[in-house]
């Protein structure tokens, strides 16, 4: 079988799981302020690992792309460690806060210079903004076949086959090489990596590459940032919350049976 | 006139539930904007779905129509919908924010040289320049953005309850058929076959009792179908939901996942079983009536936002609840 050339899309995000009393709203700075550290986007980390599975069969190489600033070398080297072959990050001030397309356009321009690219992962929506766009609009882009919501991916010669996530089940669709395919949780979590592993390829470092603006994008202007008018917290959401206490357990479910019963 | 173009989905025939909050959105943008509300039914027959979607006071009713859109795939209904967006020029193009809407709405933006904001829960005109102002969730709910973004045409999806479903009116939106200019080489993904898989709605339900990821063992799920019997016949309609880690360990499918990626419900109950209350999983029940949560964790988000908690063990709680109930009954 032929060897894969895979280009994995993975966003460096603060912890979209950490508890709603560690996340705050800086409305002056229009911020989201998250006390907790950084993480790869999840559906990426699914990404990923549907890029090693396949990889694992077929063979190849898989590049992990990311763009953002000041990404912590811990989180992204995990993707190394895990099983990817290489990283490149985009890096650059003009590459912040950017509108969807333009962000997917900083991307095509990266995928473009990498070349030769079977195949590209992305994660259905990235844990910060909740877009869901990027991995599209991309396809879109290059022009290349664009599948949403995979729970499972297989390689059969030039083509892909995938099994996605549709609202009565799910859809077989398969298409050319290359294309480019969103990822669902369905896919299974990333493989457990051990943190000395990652520890161990900070002191033997890979070398990666950083691209700016000047690698990749012809002249200025063509970015869009994204137009944050206004940024609230969310409606308040507590209760406050009866106890249901007793000396036994009995004695709670009795309570809280009388309770549901008057619901 | 300036133009509001939204995409009627269906359900059993007629617009679906989101569809009617929709329209009502773009009713009352257009109010605001002086502009008309179109909608468009796309499909290979669509001439029922049309009369249905032109009861609604709007303008008008596209039916775009082609062999090729029997069935939702998604590169010819890019296609298509791109064809009658450069053909009507719309000011405005809405979507739900739903499979067919996250799907298409992206690409669909691209195509038009558009901004898209994905997921909003409220839209108005900026009074000083006629651009949508978009509200939309991020960081899984714990914050609210406002956006804007300058172009044509401004693009949006919807997420449900946005709008308050459209009434009927007398009179009959003007139905014009297209037929855009499409071909079987636009279809770059093949489908093969869809597997059907039987689908739970869980916003149907009265009450539901969800399990998350403090359930230890698959088999424990039967003590929450013990409980849902017990409630079954004082509460109604008892459907089991669950959290992410659920769905992701197999244990159920997807349908029955509750939160941001999955359903969103307003049942009169809803009792989390082992569900910590991650933001994602609440901005998905948390309209529920009651909520009440039995957690081992006495400082868990869920209890926050429950109006009734039990710091218990479930394995030890339910069996006793359930028999108390079969007392009582
Ligand atoms: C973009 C994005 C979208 C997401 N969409 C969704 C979504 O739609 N729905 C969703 O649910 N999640 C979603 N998530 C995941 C979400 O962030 C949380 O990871 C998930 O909801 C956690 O599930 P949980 O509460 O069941 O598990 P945990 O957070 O692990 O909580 C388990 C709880 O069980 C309790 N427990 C343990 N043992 C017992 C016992 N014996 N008895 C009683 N209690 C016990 C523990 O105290 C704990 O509170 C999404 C995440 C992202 C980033
Ligand atoms: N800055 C980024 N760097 C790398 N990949 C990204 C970036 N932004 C988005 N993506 C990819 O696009 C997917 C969808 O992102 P979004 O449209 O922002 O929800 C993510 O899951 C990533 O795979």
């Amino acid at each position: 079988m032929k060897e894969m050339k895979i280009i994995v899309c993975a966003k460096q995000i603060p912890d979209p799981e950490a508890p709603f009393s560690n996340v705050s709203v800086n409305m002056e700075k229009k911020e989201v302020v998250v006390d907790a550290p950084d993480v790869i986007s999840p559906y990426d980390e699914n990404a990923l690992e549907a890029a090693i599975r396949i990889k694992e069969e077929t063979g190849g190489k898989i590049i992990v792309l990311s763009m953002g600033k000041k990404v912590s070398d811990t989180v992204l080297r995990k993707t190394i460690a895990a099983g990817a072959d290489s990283l490149i990050l985009l890096e650059d001030p003009a590459f912040e806060k950017l509108e969807s397309r333009s962000a997917a356009y900083v991307l095509s321009s990266a995928v473009k210079k990498i070349g030769g690219y079977d195949l590209i992962l992305t994660g259905r929506q990235a844990g910060d903004w909740d877009s869901g766009q990027v991995g599209l609009i991309l396809a879109e882009i290059l022009g290349i076949p664009c599948i949403s919501l995979a729970r499972s991916i297989k390689i059969s010669g030039s083509r892909v086959m995938v099994e996605k996530s549709i609202p009565t089940g799910a859809e077989l669709v398969e298409s050319e090489l290359p294309a480019l395919v969103t990822v669902s949780n369905e896919v299974g979590e990333l493989r457990y990596v051990a943190r000395t592993k990652i520890l161990g390829l900070l002191k033997r470092p890979v070398p990666i590459p950083k691209w700016g603006m000047k690698d990749l994008i012809p002249g200025s202007g063509i970015l869009n940032k994204l137009h944050l008018v206004e940024l609230m917290p969310p409606p308040d959401m507590k209760r406050n919350c009866v106890f249901v206490e007793g000396t036994s357990i009995q004695e709670k479910a009795d309570r809280l049976a009388a309770i549901i019963k008057e619901l | 006139m300036s133009e509001i173009l939204l995409l009627i989905e269906v359900k059993d025939g007629l617009p679906d539930k989101k569809t009617l909050e929709l329209m009502q959105g773009g009713i009352d943008l257009a109010g605001d904007l002086g502009a008309e509300v179109s909608a468009v039914a796309a499909g290979d027959e669509t001439s029922r779905l049309a009369e249905s979607a032109a009861c609604y006071g709007m303008k008008r009713v596209y039916r775009l129509e082609h062999p090729l859109l029997k069935g939702f795939a998604p590169d010819i209904w890019v296609g298509a919908l791109e064809w009658l967006c450069r053909k009507i020029s719309p000011k405005i193009v809405l979507m739900s924010h739903s499979f067919i809407g996250k799907e298409t709405a992206p690409r669909l933006s691209f195509r038009l040289n558009a901004d898209l904001t994905t997921d909003c829960i409220g839209l108005k005109p900026d009074p000083k320049d006629g651009l949508l102002i978009r509200i939309k969730p991020i960081y899984g709910g714990n914050a609210v953005s406002v956006l804007k973004c300058t172009g044509l045409p401004q693009m949006a999806t919807v997420r449900k309850n946005a709008f308050q479903p459209v009434e009927k009116v007398e009179s009959k939106s003007d139905i014009i058929l297209m037929t855009p200019d499409l071909d079987e080489s636009m279809i770059k993904v093949k489908s093969l076959k869809t597997i059907q898989e039987p689908i739970v709605e869980m916003d149907k339900a009265n009450v539901v009792i969800a399990g998350g990821r403090g359930i230890a063992e698959k088999e424990d799920f039967t003590m929450l179908e013990a409980l849902a019997g017990a409630m079954r016949k004082t509460h109604g309609n008892v459907m089991i939901g669950c959290s992410r880690p659920v769905v992701d360990k197999c244990w159920m499918s997807s349908d029955h996942q509750i939160g941001l990626t999955g359903s969103m419900i307003a049942p009169d109950t809803y009792i989390a079983v082992g569900i910590s209350g991650a933001v994602q999983h609440l901005v998905g029940m948390i309209r529920s009536k009651k909520i009440i949560a039995i957690n081992t964790d006495p400082g868990c988000n869920m209890f926050k936002v429950a109006d009734y908690g039990v710091v218990e063990d479930y394995k030890d709680l339910i069996p006793a609840l359930v028999k108390r109930l079969e007392e009582l009954s």
